[in-house]
């Protein structure tokens, strides 16, 4: 079986888990499931600046918490879960965009360091806008309204089931979009940035416009996943503006596999199941968190995509002379 | 605001801009040399305000064993971040290097919870250093200009050993060429460890005089790495001069925010920043944009 | 012919060091040349300079009677000029195919689309594969870059700067770390793709078999000025040129 067969077949399974995961499992596996999710949709737009187009953000937890604010100001006004999301999103997008201005002009380092400095000013933003953000409070008592447009009557989403379900098919829709980016034009450019920036300019392409795009498309998706988040949770608060959280989609990426398209989705579950268990046994999480940096850093740089990667090379047979690894 | 009050906040955002001096001075070092931005550098601050409060403030030791105690166990934390790991990252590709540095922030941030507890703690003003005097018309404390005086003597100090002495030449060489400075027989190795671990005091100093009148608490370090970045923009990457020019912006200006706009203070510093990456992106004394 | 390039007083400095110290050049179309000189004598640095991967101290350069002087190097793709790296500069994980998709999209403006994948990008993948057939890569089309050998790495290093279809093309070195064969192929290249396309190509060389069997035209540089320039008997006769540059070579 060829690579890309074993890879719609994985696919296919792993949907259909996805799809039947509430009809056989507990209150507490389907939050999991979401949680995973929407970690796996913050990281896929990591992974597009970071493992496609080669710009390291430290500060993607600033457009999460855009989103997911906004959109629980909106949910606070309006009964409608639709215009949270697209409110959400696209305050995050519009930030992403002056942010990214200033920042991509810059080298690699240096945007790094301005990508921390954002962050943690749209966290200190969250913290003291009491009127706006609540606060060290946050914002509480966020209803999950109904999916539908404001002033039309859509579905209640009362059940966490439902609301499950919401946040798979965003998710598999994020998936679906990130997946043809990636294999378009505007793909190849990024990755062609991220290998040779001097080389690109030589063929005629305006680099800075295009990491600002592929910045702002982070952006994005971080917006997106932070504006599922308080009809789950049903509060937001500071935290998830600061530069820890924006930790999470880094180490999803990395323990995943920088270079796999699926390695951000792979990441995500792994940092689940991994806090999960760590949490039972001390409160210390953060420590555990930067200890495996490292040794992924210092070893396995491929994560555990890169590991899987050559287990399934040798599982399935290239076509002759294809490259292998998912791209 | 009268002239008198003016004059008196300004002395206040000098003392502040010399802890930050001494956070940027190490940070900048480091770059210029190794070519490594580091994360951690804040936590190393905050590790030596640590360490410097438990030596002092628990366990009775004199201010300067205090001071020297915080000093050497940074440095050694220092030396081990740099031989035990950053090195095995030379030759790969810099995000890598920024990420081993991002995850030392992560580990030393708990850690510091994990031996201190995560209640911040205000250690006392050695008595010596006590009191205050009247400066512009209301009691300045005589530790603020102690600081002053630190900031200014490193300052001197940094220079004379970068531009007079045959160690700083061979950092100087070693941060314009390093290849370079191989072939004529430098050990880079131990240019780089000793800049590092140089550079590790800097923030350990700032950290350990920091402590009677700053709070010492987790968090601390990434808060001070923000500082130390946003001072790294306006004063330009790897330049001290820049630093020393920055950290008195940020410092004086951020005194005379917290007393003018209190809820902006902080804003005000980013803003700041982000005018200086419209304007002149490379920083006031960078190099290239 | 018509005039393509035209540099005005162009300097450089590096401190004290005078890299480009006031060149005048007029480059016209069609015509094969040849930048030879001494290692420091300027070549990369001019040629950073009218690619637009520098910016000059003084003068002024005009590519067709338009001013670039200042323009950002991807505007001076698009308005013609290319260039080649001495330093090996292509996408080392990208696949054959793909390092000359980029150029060929970007000629064709497309690489800014987002939904469509690369297989159905078919003028453009056409483009890329006659291309490949022409540099004699064909047979690694799916290959990622890096596991080329270094000839053929370099016969890929030029073919991304031709894909672009410049009007005028520098070449920095085309043939460096080549074995005699190997030099020999990229050499070949370099005549038919002149002829086949409608480039004019600036070639700096330093193997003087090759410039003399290549170039209508030679340029030499000392110092950061030109030296001399002219047709290739002009130029191994100069008694300056050989004085300071061609001497030993000429002899072997």
């Amino acid at each position: 079986m060829s690579a890309t067969r074993l890879e719609a077949w994985l696919c296919g399974a792993a949907a259909l888990a996805l799809v039947l995961l509430p009809l056989v499992a507990g209150r507490y596996p389907i939050y999991l499931a979401m949680q995973i999710l929407i970690l796996a949709v913050f990281a896929l737009g990591f992974n597009l600046l970071f493992g496609y187009t080669g710009l390291l953000s430290f500060g993607q937890a600033g457009f999460f918490a855009v989103g997911a604010y906004v959109c629980a100001l909106i949910l606070l006004r309006v009964p409608s879960l639709l215009l949270g999301l697209v409110g959400g999103v696209a305050a995050a997008g519009v930030t992403a965009l002056v942010l990214g201005a200033l920042s991509v002009r810059h080298t690699r380092i240096y945007f790094s360091m301005l990508t921390l400095a954002f962050g943690m000013m749209l966290y200190s933003i969250a913290l003291r806008w009491r009127d706006v953000t609540g606060g060290d409070d946050g914002l509480v008592g966020i209803p999950r309204a109904p999916l539908g447009p404001p002033g039309i009557p859509g579905p209640s989403l009362a059940t966490i089931e439902r609301y499950y379900y919401v946040v798979l098919v965003v998710a598999l829709v994020a998936v679906v979009v990130m997946r043809r980016l990636v294999r378009s034009p505007l793909g190849l450019t990024l990755q062609g940035i991220r290998d040779s920036e001097s080389r690109v300019a030589f063929t005629g392409v305006p680099v800075r416009v295009y990491r600002l795009a592929a910045f702002t498309i982070a952006g994005v998706y971080a917006g997106l996943a932070g504006a599922l988040l308080p009809a789950l949770e049903n509060t937001v608060t500071p935290p998830i503006a600061h530069w820890s959280t924006s930790a999470d989609p880094v180490l999803a990426t990395l323990l995943g596999g920088i270079r796999a398209f699926w390695g951000p989705v792979l990441g995500a579950f792994l940092f689940f199941v991994i806090k999960d268990i760590i949490v039972r046994y001390t409160e210390y999480w953060l420590i555990w968190l930067g200890a495996i940096v490292v040794v992924l850093v210092l070893g396995f740089r491929g994560g555990v995509g890169a590991m899987l990667g050559t287990l399934l090379g040798r599982l399935t047979q290239p076509a002759s002379g294809r490259a292998e690894g998912p791209r | 605001m009268t002239p008198d009050q003016l004059a008196y906040q300004g002395l206040v955002g000098l003392s502040l801009a010399m802890y930050l001096w001494l956070l940027s001075a190490g940070l900048t070092i480091i770059f210029g040399v190794l070519g490594v931005l580091n994360f951690a550098h804040g936590s190393l601050f905050m590790l030596g305000g640590y360490l410097a409060y438990t030596a002092y403030g628990l366990w009775g030791w004199p201010f300067w064993a205090a001071v020297a105690l915080s000093l050497a166990g940074v440095g050694l934390v220092g030396l081990v971040m740099e031989r035990g790991f950053l090195k095995r990252l030379y030759g790969v590709e810099e995000a890598y290097q920024l990420l081993l540095t991002f995850g030392f922030i992560l580990i030393l941030d708990d850690a510091v919870k994990i031996v201190w507890g995560g209640v911040f703690k205000i250690p006392p003003i050695p008595r010596f250093l006590d009191g205050a005097w009247p400066l512009f018309g209301r009691p300045f404390p005589v530790y603020n200009t102690f600081i002053i005086a630190v900031g200014v003597a490193v300052a001197a100090g940094l220079w004379l050993l970068f531009e007079k002495t045959w160690w700083g030449r061979m950092v100087r060489a070693t941060a314009s060429d390093r290849e370079m400075a191989g072939a004529i027989g430098v050990r880079v190795p131990r240019v780089f460890a000793g800049v590092f671990v140089l550079g590790s005091m800097l923030a350990a100093l700032g950290g350990a005089l920091g402590t009677p009148v700053r709070v010492v608490a987790p968090g601390i370090g990434a808060a001070m790495i923000i500082q130390a970045f946003i001072i790294t923009v306006i004063g330009g990457l790897g330049n001290l001069r820049g630093a020393f020019v920055g950290s008195l912006i940020v410092g004086v200006l951020s005194a005379y925010g917290t007393a003018l706009f209190p809820v902006f203070e902080l804003f005000l510093i980013y803003v700041i920043m982000a005018v200086v990456l419209l304007v002149r992106p490379q920083g006031l004394f960078g190099g290239h944009a | 012919m018509p005039e393509l390039l035209r540099v005005e007083g162009l300097a450089k400095h590096f401190g004290a060091l005078r890299a480009v110290d006031g060149v005048d050049l007029v480059l016209p179309e069609g015509r094969r040349t040849a930048l030879i000189g001494p290692n420091g004598a300027g070549k990369t640095t001019l040629i950073n300079l009218v690619t637009g991967g520098l910016p000059p101290d003084a003068g002024r350069v005009f590519l067709r009677g338009a001013e670039i002087t200042r323009l950002p190097v991807h505007r001076r793709v698009r308005l013609g000029l290319t260039r080649s790296f001495q330093i090996m500069n292509i996408f080392p994980r990208a696949t054959t195919l793909e390092n000359l998709l980029i150029p060929v999209l970007a000629r064709l403006r497309r690489t800014h689309r987002p939904w469509a994948g690369l297989g159905t990008e078919r003028a453009a993948v056409a483009e890329a594969e006659a291309l490949l057939v022409e540099l004699g890569l064909a047979g690694f089309r799916d290959l990622p870059a890096a596991a080329l050998s270094h000839g053929d790495q370099r016969l890929l290093e030029l073919g991304i700067a031709v894909a672009s279809q410049p009007a005028l093309c520098f070449l920095d070195e085309p043939s460096a770390g080549l074995n005699p064969i190997e030099r020999g192929t990229v050499m070949e290249l370099i005549r038919r793709l002149s002829e086949s396309r409608r480039t004019t190509f600036v070639i700096v060389e330093h193997d003087m078999d090759v410039v003399f069997s290549l170039a209508d035209w030679i340029v030499v540089m000392n110092r950061g000025r030109v030296l001399a320039e002219g047709p290739p008997a002009e130029i191994r006769a100069h008694p300056e040129v050989r004085e300071t540059y061609l001497g030993e070579e000429l002899e072997a």
